[in-house]
């Protein structure tokens, strides 16, 4: 079963989305980033399973690191609480295994290299796999490392894997590194971190124009400054589907009910 | 050369570019040109060049005659301490700066701890006429006063970094996300051997230049152009590094790295990042580290703002897994004693954190014909004022 493969199909038309005057209505893959064990240590659950009544197609499930070089300020300190709450990884993969009960949509696993170094890489990936997460995203793991030393790894246990790409990275290593990822290519939106700057400017508009006339099978999500429904559907006109992390942080962050909050973010989304 | 990095960037196990995709390019067009820069004739005449008429080198390798009596050995003391903004951290901002020049880089960022390297940083930046931005931890801001007025006064823009810690590894973070969001025009000066490749390499060959003039003064001094014995302080491990640079293929040279054990290794108020820590990744670069079993990284403690980093940087930690390197810690209390012993027997007043360097003498058993150096890698002008504090009982000297 590949959930993530399912979901972003439907989501992808035959012609590629190439040029922005042909879509067609097709819409695109929202995929909301969570941080584990925040606001409170055991919102994750609620909080996912509310995600997919509400038509989120997929989760991207947060491990709170105490440095997280690829994230910004909402993220880090949303990981920062998470952390004081109490989050470990154990409890990332119970929470998990509790929402798999009901919750049907891809879960991808975002963390950082030395949380999965200190828990064992082969520890961590079938552990991952057994209580049903899809996909991982470990931006600080560098792809030759990847291939190297785990590629063979993931395979045996199914788990897909997604790497980054930014407005620098050249096509030839946009190529190779769509080729690595096998649950979907995280494209960059921006020379920033995440929860930088709101709207898309010019440069990015041709950068997503790139990426989408590469000839890839690879399904791709923009993230990084993907914050409402306007940016959300720019980046749709280009590609599969975007992600939204830092809005929908700050969003729960400030939340007195989940569901209310939850079906007004998505809402004003999608 | 068995200790020095190779070509992937990697020191035996350490090392590496551990880095997000957002740093790739900028790392990499770092890594794709400075050995042909710094290498090229040019640049090393226009460094020594500098290093000579406005750092002040080279530094002398004074023979501490009392110091020697009191520990029955010929102890010889690697003035870094004279150079110009007070410390060793320079020797690296001249070359990295004039490195950023040449790769057409307009903006200057740079991260500091006690600010010594923002001091230097900034410094240089004026020399230069270049834009810097310090990224500094809200709580180093408060407690390194002095230093925060030299930046402004040199012209440079001191940025408070607010997230976890407040300190030195959050400073660090945002710098890094500084340059993620500037990639064109910003060259990131980082002031320690941390980070992803090339930068502990590029630094240790910055600050080799400390090996490269002991071995000239030995040979002048004791007709031999090594020590048996280099002492330094050890924190991200710069002034080290380049204290042991030269020595590190010759094993007749003992490699004696000193960390701050603060408060006591087993107290948990440490920086001592070998005797505590273990495997893994900090800043890009994998190193020995302090960190839980979760792999997030813990708050160092010492009584030296230059020594509080909770990791070392990743030769280190190869000399240490080789055990090529010798480690050992000094506690606050002995760092303090020894800063106090080498003020009264040679009118010099260290920095803290080469006062952990100087308080490893009465841990050795040193031989009367041995030749020791100490790198005196600072001056203790910035710790007045925890010196003063501990005066009205001053330690037994």
């Amino acid at each position: 079963m590949n959930r993530i493969k399912n979901t972003l199909e439907k989501y992808s038309s035959p012609s590629g989305r190439a040029c922005p005057d042909v879509i067609s209505g097709l819409g695109g893959a929202l995929n909301v980033y969570l941080t584990a064990g925040f606001p409170k240590l055991n919102d994750t659950i609620e909080i996912v399973q509310e995600l997919e009544k509400n038509g989120v197609d997929m989760v991207e499930i947060g491990m709170p690191f105490s440095d997280p070089l690829a994230d910004g300020p909402t993220i880090q300190n949303s990981s920062e609480i998470a952390i004081k709450n109490g989050i470990t990884l154990e409890l990332i993969f119970q929470q998990i295994e509790e929402i798999r009960k009901t919750v049907t949509i891809p879960i991808i696993l975002m963390g950082y290299y030395n949380q999965l170094l200190q828990f064992g890489v082969e520890d961590f990936v079938k552990k991952a796999t057994n209580v049903g997460v899809d996909g991982l995203i470990i931006p600080d793991l560098p792809l030759d490392i990847y291939q190297k030393e785990y590629q063979a790894l993931l395979e045996q246990y199914n788990l897909k894997m997604s790497f980054l790409i930014t407005p620098q990275t050249t096509e030839e290593r946009v190529l190779e590194i769509a080729k690595e990822s096998t649950a979907f290519l995280y494209v960059v939106s921006s020379y920033a971190i995440t929860g930088g700057k709101s709207g898309i400017e010019d440069y990015q508009t041709e950068y997503f124009k790139k990426v989408a006339g590469l000839s890839i099978q690879t399904p791709k999500l923009i993230g990084f400054g993907i914050s409402n429904r306007e940016t959300f559907e720019k980046a749709c006109q280009y590609v599969e589907g975007a992600i939204i992390g830092s809005a929908f942080i700050k969003a729960i962050g400030k939340s007195e009910n989940i569901k209310t909050t939850i079906k007004e973010f998505v809402e004003s989304i999608k | 050369m068995k200790y020095t990095v190779n070509e992937y960037g990697f020191y035996g196990d350490f090392g590496g570019a551990f880095i997000p995709e957002m740093l790739y390019h900028n790392v990499k067009e770092l890594k794709d040109c400075y050995l042909n820069i710094i290498e090229s004739e040019e640049f090393i005449k226009e460094y020594k060049q500098l290093l000579k008429d406005y750092v002040g080198r080279p530094t002398p390798l004074y023979f501490a005659k009392r110091l020697s009596e009191k520990y029955n050995s010929n102890i010889y003391l690697k003035r870094e301490d004279l150079n110009h903004t007070g410390a060793h951290k320079v020797n690296n901002t001249v070359g990295q700066i004039l490195l950023a020049k040449k790769m057409g880089k307009t903006r200057i960022i740079a991260e500091t701890g006690a600010g010594q390297h923002g001091v230097a940083t900034a410094t240089v930046c004026a020399l230069m006429d270049m834009p810097c931005i310090v990224y500094m931890g809200e709580i180093d801001i408060k407690r390194q006063a002095p230093n925060v007025a030299r930046m402004k006064m040199l012209g440079a823009e001191v940025r408070a970094a607010t997230s976890g810690s407040k300190t030195l590894k959050d400073a660090t973070n945002e710098a890094i996300r500084d340059w993620i969001a500037n990639p064109k025009d910003t060259y990131y000066l980082i002031g320690s051997v941390v980070g992803p490749h090339p930068y502990p390499d590029m630094v240790a060959r910055f600050q080799s230049i400390i090996s490269e003039e002991m071995k000239m003064q030995l040979e002048e001094k004791t007709g031999r152009n090594y020590p048996d014995k280099v002492i330094a302080c050890v924190g991200g491990g710069s002034n080290a590094a380049g204290a042991f640079y030269h020595f590190l293929d010759n094993e007749n040279v003992e490699l004696i790295a000193v960390e701050a054990d603060g408060l006591g290794v087993k107290t948990g108020k440490t920086a001592a990042t070998t005797q505590i820590g273990t495997e893994g990744i900090i800043h890009g670069s994998k190193t020995i580290l302090m960190q839980n079993s979760e792999g997030q990284i813990t708050e160092p403690y010492s009584i030296s703002a230059g020594l509080d980093y909770p990791g070392v940087g990743p030769l280190h930690a190869h000399l240490f897994k080789t055990g090529r390197g010798t480690f050992l810690g000094a506690t606050d209390k002995e760092a303090l004693a020894a800063a106090f012993e080498l003020t009264k027997l040679e009118g010099i007043i260290p920095a803290l954190e080469s006062s952990h360097a100087l308080a490893a003498l009465g841990k050795l058993d040193l031989k009367p014909n041995e030749c020791v150096v100490v790198n005196l890698s600072g001056r203790g002008d910035k710790d007045m004022e925890t010196y003063m504090k501990s005066l009205p009982n001053p330690p037994n000297i």
